[in-house]
């Protein structure tokens, strides 16, 4: 492991200027994806700057209804919230799902959004990678890629800018399905951008996960006031029943009224670059009974651009019929536990 | 790049040295002869190195010794009290809950941190009702809480029995 200083600065405004001035430097929050990296030689930095106190542990409620989240809330503390269990269960749930009851306690709100992914190639440094070493190249093209996106991935001939890695947050799914906000105070000044336009796909620089830029500190996370949300729910298929990452996964949330769809907001984790908003699904369930055959629909309008992989060691096509079966399943089960 | 940090351990307050790349867990396995935490994958993905920080369950493997200066630290070793083992550890022995013992004092520390989660109200991944007050710690809910300590023996069973007879259920039918 490179030796590196370690910084405690005094306020997150010293934290902020000090990575902005210099490129070897990063924020180290709650450390559980961060220190792994230095062990494995994927981060390479050579001062880490300590933003543990800096940045808000509290979950405070806005005067709209929504709740403000600090990005130093530890996951566990997010998901016991009583009120987040209540008003936003997808929420808690899929905190819930992640990881196990020691990483909770470890890993903040902002590190959960910047947690990188866990393709095998990238956490490897003795494969090419194009997210660790742009233009090096994608071991993950030919190899195994159970865990890797069938959404939006770059997918080259050349192989250059080749990124098929998925996003590995639980936490980030339902946030995505309700509109959250991202806040952020940087070396220009402060600002909230969507978490919907937070996360980037690869294009032509599979290097950068988020639109964050140099300095950029993540200071909380806005939930939007959502009277869906309550009656939401996340489901998440894995290899195993617990403590491993996600196949795929979705938050799901759904109003219905005399059997008809009245609103709707999916979201889908494990299949992209990010966490993925499945617009079109929602397009056609919004004013569609509230049957299967809706549900299928909406799945298959949302999947119809998948690109799954094959490769000699199996690939990953298997996740569209997988995707499909979950959101219908989770759906139906939202609907009926409605009724 | 060394840092001088002090942590509370069993405690027993321990000045001490150490690179900043050095984790908690080899400060206290190589630095202060604190033992009882094993390190298994050094990953975070085993849990054999869970020790209580800050009175909560967590994993020294991936905490940096310098970004815990002033900690505190519990292992399974300082859950004991005037020599008598903590009720975790003697229901372990009880229920024959491990084989090799290796991962043992990982698993105690996450089962008695499991015990004051479930106290707090804080539901699980299979909680049935996220917004109930109380949970019960049935087989399936220890199963889940304790999902981040595994066991390569696979004593499972007998684990999941031995923090049930702490929490005060029979963790229904096996």
């Amino acid at each position: 492991m490179r030796p590196f200083t370690h910084l405690r600065p005094d306020t997150a405004g010293d934290a902020v200027a000090t990575v902005a001035a210099d490129p070897d430097a990063v924020f180290l929050a709650g450390g559980t994806n961060l220190v792994d990296h230095l062990k494995l030689g994927v981060a390479t930095p050579g001062t880490l700057v300590d933003v543990t106190g800096l940045t808000s542990t509290a979950v405070e409620d806005l005067p709209d209804g929504g709740l403000r989240v600090g990005a130093g809330v530890r996951n566990s503390d997010l998901a016991g919230d009583p009120r987040v269990r209540r008003a936003y269960p997808a929420l808690a749930a899929a905190l819930l799902a992640g990881a196990s009851g020691q990483l909770r306690n470890m890993a903040t709100t902002g590190g959960n959004l910047l947690q990188r992914t866990r393709c095998a190639y990238f956490q490897d440094v003795t494969t090419p990678c194009n997210k660790r070493v742009p233009g090096q190249g994608c071991a993950a093209r030919d190899g195994w890629t159970r865990y890797h996106a069938i959404l939006g991935a770059a997918q080259d001939s050349a192989g250059l800018q080749h990124c098929v890695a998925a996003h590995p947050s639980d936490m980030a799914v339902p946030m995505l399905a309700f509109d959250a906000v991202v806040r952020l105070t940087g070396p220009d000044g402060d600002r909230a951008v969507p978490i919907t336009e937070f996360y980037r796909l690869p294009g032509d620089d599979p290097s950068r996960d988020t639109v964050l830029r140099r300095g950029e500190l993540i200071t909380a996370v806005d939930l939007p006031p959502s009277p869906i949300a309550a009656r939401s729910t996340y489901r998440k298929v894995r290899d195993r029943a617990s403590y491993a990452f996600a196949l795929v996964s979705v938050a799901a949330a759904v109003a219905v009224e005399d059997g008809t769809v009245t609103d709707a907001r999916v979201a889908f984790g494990g299949v992209a670059h990010g966490p993925w908003r499945a617009t079109r699904a929602e397009d056609v369930l919004r004013g569609a009974p509230a049957t299967d055959d809706t549900y299928r629909a909406a799945a298959d309008a949302e999947l119809a651009d998948a690109a799954p992989l094959d490769t000699d060691v199996g690939g990953n096509a298997f996740k569209v019929p997988l995707l499909r079966g979950t959101l219908t399943s989770t759906l139906r089960t939202l609907v009926e536990g409605a009724a | 790049m060394d840092a001088t940090i002090t942590l509370t351990v069993d405690g027993r307050e321990r000045t001490l040295t150490v690179d900043t790349r050095t984790t908690v867990l080899d400060a206290l396995r190589e630095h202060l002869d604190v033992t009882s935490p094993k390190k298994g994958c050094d990953h975070g993905q085993c849990g054999s190195c869970t020790v209580l920080l800050d009175g909560r369950r967590a994993l020294p493997c991936l905490a940096l010794a310098v970004a815990h200066d002033g900690a505190d630290v519990t292992t399974a070793d300082g859950l004991a009290t005037d020599g008598e083992l903590h009720p975790v550890a003697r229901a372990f022995l009880d229920a024959d809950a491990y084989q090799c013992g290796y991962c043992t004092p990982g698993q105690v520390c996450s089962a008695a941190a499991v015990l004051a989660e479930a106290g707090e109200g804080w539901p699980s991944a299979v909680t049935p009702d996220l917004d109930a007050e109380r949970v019960t710690l049935d087989r399936s809910e220890i199963a889940e809480r304790m999902s981040g300590n595994l066991c390569r023996c696979g004593a499972y069973a007998n684990i999941v029995d031995a923090v049930a007879s702490v929490a005060g259920t029979d963790g229904g039918a096996r």
